[in-house]
């Protein structure tokens, strides 16, 4: 609906300038209320507040993710939250690395749970990863090498729909099992925590987690410009044609998987970056962080919001997060029922979500805004 | 025969079994085409030949494999046996669907389809020919030249004051017309046209043959049609299909007076 008068204005419709400017002054403004404005003050921003929007905003860079495949490419995925606990765990790994002598067993460099499971090297697969460049490469190769790998196979085969979403919550189920076994060398059942620092930066303290929420803001801010670009440019527009009739698509010359798999794997990067962030915030990733219920959320988060529109799964996020963080704590037997009949109101009330359904109404209103009307010159 | 390929009367013989490449002139050649569905034959052993610059009807009752044909043609369907060569040399049989769309072999549906949630001139700038891939269009943008390119289809196909309305929101005979001015966008060298009258009113349809008309005057034509009426304003070679293969050729005039035609598929 958005997307007839979009041509090369990237920052045009105002949800776009408006999650910019509300994404970088909460970037700047949480920290500082936290740090400078001394606490008793009414504008003070207690540390566990920055904490949870920290949270957030990974969630919502989770949440811009899927939006990019589900809402302009018509691709549901129900197993994002793999590609999230993955870039999780690689970020986890390197703060299992920077943990040092200071475990409990004080190996110098085997963590903690491999004392425990008595293994006497460090496999294969955790060398490099105390190098931190090395880690953030981790962070994105991962999940975006995964997501090459399941979607060259299942877009090749032109496995679309409801079969494409069941393989993608099986992907995201057989990871979990994996990971819960212990000679995965992950940690299973606990996963990966009591991390101790990041970049030198003691992740206890108040300063690294107000640099830490300002970076998802930054990185989330930039995501979702980086969605916006390609929305915006003829590739946004043969990925709606694909969403509305692929075979068409098709006829028309573009080879339909590999516009599919360019968008899942970037998406699938996204999810990893969002991962990553979220584990030094919350210190701790398991293997629950794999478990499809959670997949299933996100895509809840993006309907809410709505889809299609990049700031509606923001929006979505945020807001559906919020319920949660206070539902689970004043009611928390309702969260599920309030969860199931959100989702159900959602698809029956607003289809396009809380986004399109703003756009609706302006559409309903006489002058219908700066939206090129019909029979209007240019383009 | 064998020189002289296209305009054969009779339906195509044995004759034709080594594998005979066509002359230069034909653009796309079928030969003992043959496709099954779970035992169905939907095509029959089917030969049918399209000269370049050509504009050809293909007409014959439900079932008789019309679009399967086109599935073939166009990479959609493979084929148990037969070949398809596409201007001459090109073995269509092994390429896919945007392969063959690159190639220069553009199709029109049966059902309009167009990209309904984008404006018609974003519809006509998705078929434009040129680059394909994921990096061009990240980085390109459109020319002057392919901006009077998009210009001039509009108007062709008569949506010019209608270029940033959504495609959603056109009335069939509109979209029909849309779907024309994509093909002619994509500039192929051959068109296959299923049904392009479906559902139009008598105006509309009479505008639709016009602009086939115009079409083939540059590019080789074949349209699936059921409108007896609209193949007789083509004016054109016809080809009747009959349960899967080419029954008879020839003038529309000449066909109504055959009388195996007139069995299958006139008479009734």
């Amino acid at each position: 609906m958005l997307l007839s008068g979009d041509h090369g204005r990237l920052l045009s419709p105002l949800g776009v300038k408006v999650t910019l400017a509300v994404l970088l002054a909460a970037g700047v403004l949480v920290p500082v209320l936290n740090l400078a404005v001394p606490e008793g003050s009414a504008f003070h921003v207690p540390s566990y507040l920055v904490a949870l929007l920290g949270k957030y905003l990974c969630f919502a860079l989770l949440a811009l993710s899927v939006d990019l495949i589900w809402g302009y490419c018509g691709i549901l995925s129900l197993g994002h939250g793999a590609f999230f606990a993955l870039g999780g765990y690689a970020m986890g790994m390197h703060l299992m690395r920077q943990i040092g002598e200071r475990g409990v067993y004080g190996h110098p460099v085997l963590p903690d749970f491999m004392v425990f499971l008595n293994w006497k090297e460090l496999p294969w697969y955790w060398q490099g990863f105390d190098a931190f460049p090395f880690a953030l490469l981790m962070v994105i190769l991962v999940p975006g090498l995964l997501a090459l790998v399941f979607g060259w196979l299942a877009f090749r085969s032109r496995v679309t729909g409801v079969y494409l979403s069941i393989i993608t919550q099986a992907m995201t189920f057989a990871l979990m099992l994996a990971f819960f076994r212990n000679d995965m060398g992950f940690g299973g059942n606990n996963g990966l925590t009591d991390f101790k620092d990041l970049l030198g930066f003691s992740l206890q303290s108040d300063a690294t987690r107000a640099g830490l929420f300002a970076a998802s803001a930054l990185v989330l801010a930039l995501a979702y410009l980086l969605c916006r670009w390609i929305v915006c440019s003829k590739v946004g527009r043969v990925l709606v044609a694909i969403r509305d009739a692929e075979s068409r698509v098709r006829f028309l010359g573009y080879r339909v998987e590999r516009y599919k798999l360019f968008v899942f794997v970037l998406s699938a990067m996204l999810a990893g970056l969002a991962g990553a962030l979220y584990v030094p915030q919350v210190g701790i990733i398991n293997p629950g962080e794999f478990s499809p219920a959670n997949s299933i959320e996100i895509v809840i988060w993006v309907a809410v919001g709505g889809r299609g529109y990049l700031h509606g799964a923001i929006l979505g996020a945020l807001l559906v997060n919020y319920a949660k963080t206070y539902l689970t704590g004043a009611a928390p037997e309702i969260w599920l029922f309030f969860l199931g009949g959100l989702f159900v109101a959602v698809t029956v009330f607003l289809p396009r979500g809380i986004v399109g359904s703003l756009g609706g109404l302006r559409d309903r209103l006489p002058f219908p805004g700066p939206r090129p009307a019909a029979g209007e010159a240019g383009g | 025969m064998s020189e002289a390929l296209p305009r054969i009367e009779e339906p195509v013989a044995e004759a034709a079994a080594a594998p005979r490449r066509a002359a230069a002139d034909t653009i796309l050649y079928m030969d003992g085409v043959t496709v099954s569905f779970d035992g169905f034959k939907a095509l029959n052993n089917l030969s049918l030949y399209v000269l370049a610059g050509e504009l050809r009807a293909i007409i014959g009752p439900n079932g008789a494999g019309k679009t399967t044909m086109m599935d073939v043609i166009t990479g959609k369907t493979r084929p148990d046996s037969g070949q398809v060569f596409f201007g001459g040399d090109v073995d269509l049989t092994r390429l896919d669907e945007a392969a063959i769309a690159n190639l220069g072999i553009g199709r029109k549906f049966q059902k309009p389809t167009v990209f309904e949630s984008q404006s018609v001139f974003d519809n006509l700038e998705l078929a434009l020919k040129g680059p394909r891939g994921v990096f061009a269009g990240l980085f390109g943008g459109l020319n002057g030249a392919q901006r009077d390119r998009i210009d001039e289809v509009l108007a062709r196909i008569a949506l010019g004051e209608l270029r940033d309305r959504l495609a959603g929101s056109l009335s069939h005979g509109q979209k029909q017309w849309l779907e024309i001015g994509m093909l002619l966008m994509q500039d192929p060298e051959l068109l296959l046209v299923d049904e392009p009258a479906a559902g139009m009113t008598d105006a509309e349809t009479a505008k639709t043959a016009e602009m086939l008309q115009e079409i083939a005057r540059a590019h080789s034509v074949v349209v699936v049609e059921h409108d007896m009426e609209f193949i007789r304003a083509l004016d054109c070679h016809v080809s009747v299909l009959h349960e899967g293969s080419v029954l008879a050729e020839g003038s529309l005039a000449h066909l109504q007076d055959d009388p195996r035609v007139i069995e299958v598929y006139l008479g009734r």
